[in-house]
């Protein structure tokens, strides 16, 4: 009996401390995961670290070295290992340095949008009626508006900047969330522990914080990764159209735009950014695919 | 001798008295075109509710009884009538005051698999009541906890386990542990053990009335065939397209039903040994539709003993013999 007891009592201790250990450990078991961590951490810090990293200024034009090709190619030199663009300026430094705005755009706007849409969703479904009506029309008008349109017309207005772009890109796409989570909360909304919660009687907002939310939130971490893909994409569209990140900033987006004219010539001017591009947002949705099964307790080992 | 006393022990106190209890369901079809049916659900019931006594709620799925359970937990609202639980009205009760209510008054769920929240380890789970109501907090939940889990034959080290390691009779037992957390005086077990295996339900009934005993509750017992609650129940209600068609002691009930209803759910019971099997008198037919029920007796078009009073006039609820209530213009016997 005493013997029972004790080795609770020290798994329960170890399972006290260790929890952050475990996540780790359960961080290495995951593959996937792993890589993931590993993308998103050298992006964030290359992003950190970009002065100390880039050969270049990366706004400084060399005209009598423009479209220099990689190293590898004829005609290229270490000195530009991944060329230069049509300005020359140095590619890779411009990588490195776009990170910086990229990064920042693209996961401030998911955040934002993610707050604002959890938000709504969460009270149109649980509050339902009036609510409901409301959030849910509103949400509607916004999925009616061409949402370029929409934003090039307030980017016009507001001038284009690093905050306004997170707040036109964040503003627009939390409907996606907020449709998301209501219809995951009206389903929620129904099962025996939340009835039982009122059973007990828990007030409105303790139910939605601890029964509600924590149901409905893997889901949601999915659909913000796979989220923060296509805002980094969408802030390359609207800096191509001129609204979005303005010379001399860089941000891939504008690299991918610029490098679009000499596609057929010097592919490498638009097609390092866009490995870039691709390479972050499989590190992030390989995070988040990881994220999802540690936050749900059934998927453990 | 024991069972005269019980009897009358019983009879002091009425802890629970429900009153003309309606609820209506409004369902609207169309936008251009506005249809709207009303489903009776519940349509006026009525019946006390004793002191420390079982009472079983039976009937077809449909009737109204799950229902009941909800309108009685306050978790629904109810569109008519009254429900009086220490001479306080729960059916007009605001949603604070019912707040406070619910502490006397719990619940355990039919169905173990959803009735716990994945995301919270056992410990929380079972903790929660005390933690909502303010009750108790650190060191002393912990200890309350402890107990509460041990109350119900499961161990300290499963604390800190989520639900989903557990089996569903396991569960059940973590459902009931919350139900026991705030010391109620009432627990509305809603099918409780329906939708467990045989071998386990006995566990759990066995359990609910080891506590019950220990803990001076009193149950209402929700489900859908006499079998299941004529192990605990000491008073049976069988209910009938949201009505109460007969409600007396469980022994009264088995050996001289009334109501041809209760006849024929007794009849439908099977019976293992095939040398004691006489013919059945199964009830034809499906339960007809709330929103649409029949006239006069609702239970007329299935009833072999119906007459032409039947469809017209609705009967009363009526105590025909003492304690035995029945709402049939022809009882049996």
């Amino acid at each position: 009996m005493t013997t029972t007891l004790e080795t609770s009592q020290s798994s329960l201790n170890r399972k006290k401390k260790g929890r952050f250990k475990s996540l780790f450990f359960r961080l290495l078991k995951s593959k996937t995961g792993f890589v993931g961590l590993i993308i998103v951490l050298a992006m964030t810090i290359m992003a950190i670290l970009a002065p100390y990293l880039a050969m270049y200024d990366p706004a400084k034009t060399n005209i009598m070295s423009r479209l220099l090709p990689p190293f590898w190619l004829e005609g290229g030199t270490m000195e530009h290992p991944l060329g230069t663009d049509n300005l020359g300026r140095d590619v890779l430094s411009r990588i490195i340095y776009g990170s910086r705005i990229s990064l920042l755009v693209g996961i401030s706007a998911v955040i934002l949008a993610g707050i604002i849409g959890m938000f709504f969703g969460l009270i149109a479904g649980y509050y339902g009626k009036l609510w409901d009506f409301i959030i849910m029309r509103t949400v509607d008008s916004f999925l009616a508006i061409p949402n370029i349109l929409f934003m090039l017309i307030i980017l016009a207005v507001l001038g284009p900047s690093v905050p306004t772009l997170i707040l036109v890109l964040g503003g627009t796409s939390w409907v996606v969330y907020a449709r998301m989570v209501r219809s995951e909360t009206l389903s929620v909304k129904e099962r025996d522990y939340v009835r039982s919660a009122r059973a007990i009687g828990a007030k409105n907002f303790r139910i939605i914080a601890k029964y509600v939310l924590p149901n409905v939130i893997s889901s949601f971490i999915v659909i913000a990764t796979l989220n923060v893909a296509s805002t980094i994409i969408l802030e390359a569209s609207l800096s191509f159209l001129g609204l979005g990140i303005q010379s001399p900033d860089v941000s891939w987006g504008l690299m991918l735009s610029d490098g679009r004219e000499y596609l057929a010539t010097s592919w490498w001017v638009a097609t390092f950014p866009g490995i870039a591009i691709t390479v972050t947002v499989l590190g992030v949705i390989f995070l988040g695919d990881w994220l999802r099964d540690v936050l749900d307790p059934k998927i453990k080992d | 001798m024991e069972v005269v006393k019980e009897k009358i022990e019983i009879e002091e106190k009425v802890i629970m008295k429900v009153r003309n209890l309606k609820k209506h369901f409004e369902i609207t079809k169309g936008y251009i075109k506005k249809q709207s049916s009303t489903v009776r659900a519940v349509d006026g019931l009525n019946f006390d509710v004793y002191e420390g006594e079982t009472l079983g709620i039976v009937g077809e799925s449909g009737c109204g009884k799950s229902t009941t359970g909800q309108l009685i937990l306050g978790l629904l609202d109810a569109t008519e009538g009254n429900i009086y639980f220490d001479s306080k009205d729960i059916a007009q009760m605001s949603q604070e005051e019912l707040r406070k209510a619910r502490r006397d008054l719990q619940v355990i769920f039919q169905d173990p698999y959803s009735s716990l929240n994945p995301r919270m380890t056992v410990e929380e789970i079972i903790g929660e009541p005390l933690v909502v109501h303010k009750i108790a907090s650190g060191e002393q939940l912990r200890k309350e906890v402890l107990e509460l889990i041990k109350l119900v034959g499961l161990g300290e080290h499963q604390l800190k386990r989520y639900p989903h390691e557990f089996s569903g009779g396991q569960r059940q037992r973590i459902g009931i542990a919350r139900a026991l957390a705030l010391r109620p005086k009432v627990i509305v077990c809603d099918e409780a053990v329906s939708a467990l295996d045989v071998s386990i339900q006995a566990q759990i009934l066995n359990l609910l009335k080891k506590l019950q005993k220990e803990l001076d509750l009193t149950y209402i017992f929700i489900a859908h065939g006499l079998p299941a609650v004529r192990h605990i129940s000491t008073r049976i209600g069988v209910m009938y397209l949201g009505r109460m068609v007969e409600l007396a002691d469980r022994d009264e009930l088995f050996v001289k039903p009334l109501h041809p209803y209760t006849h024929a759910l007794l009849d439908s019971v099977p019976i293992p040994d095939p040398k004691l099997r006489k013919t059945h008198q199964l009830i034809e037919g499906e339960i007809p539709n709330p929103s649409n029920p029949p006239s006069g007796c609702h239970f007329h078009p299935r009833c072999s003993f119906a007459t032409e009073r039947c469809k017209q006039e609705s009967p009363e609820y009526r105590e025909i013999l003492p304690r035995h209530f029945v709402a049939c213009h022809h009882p049996l016997h």
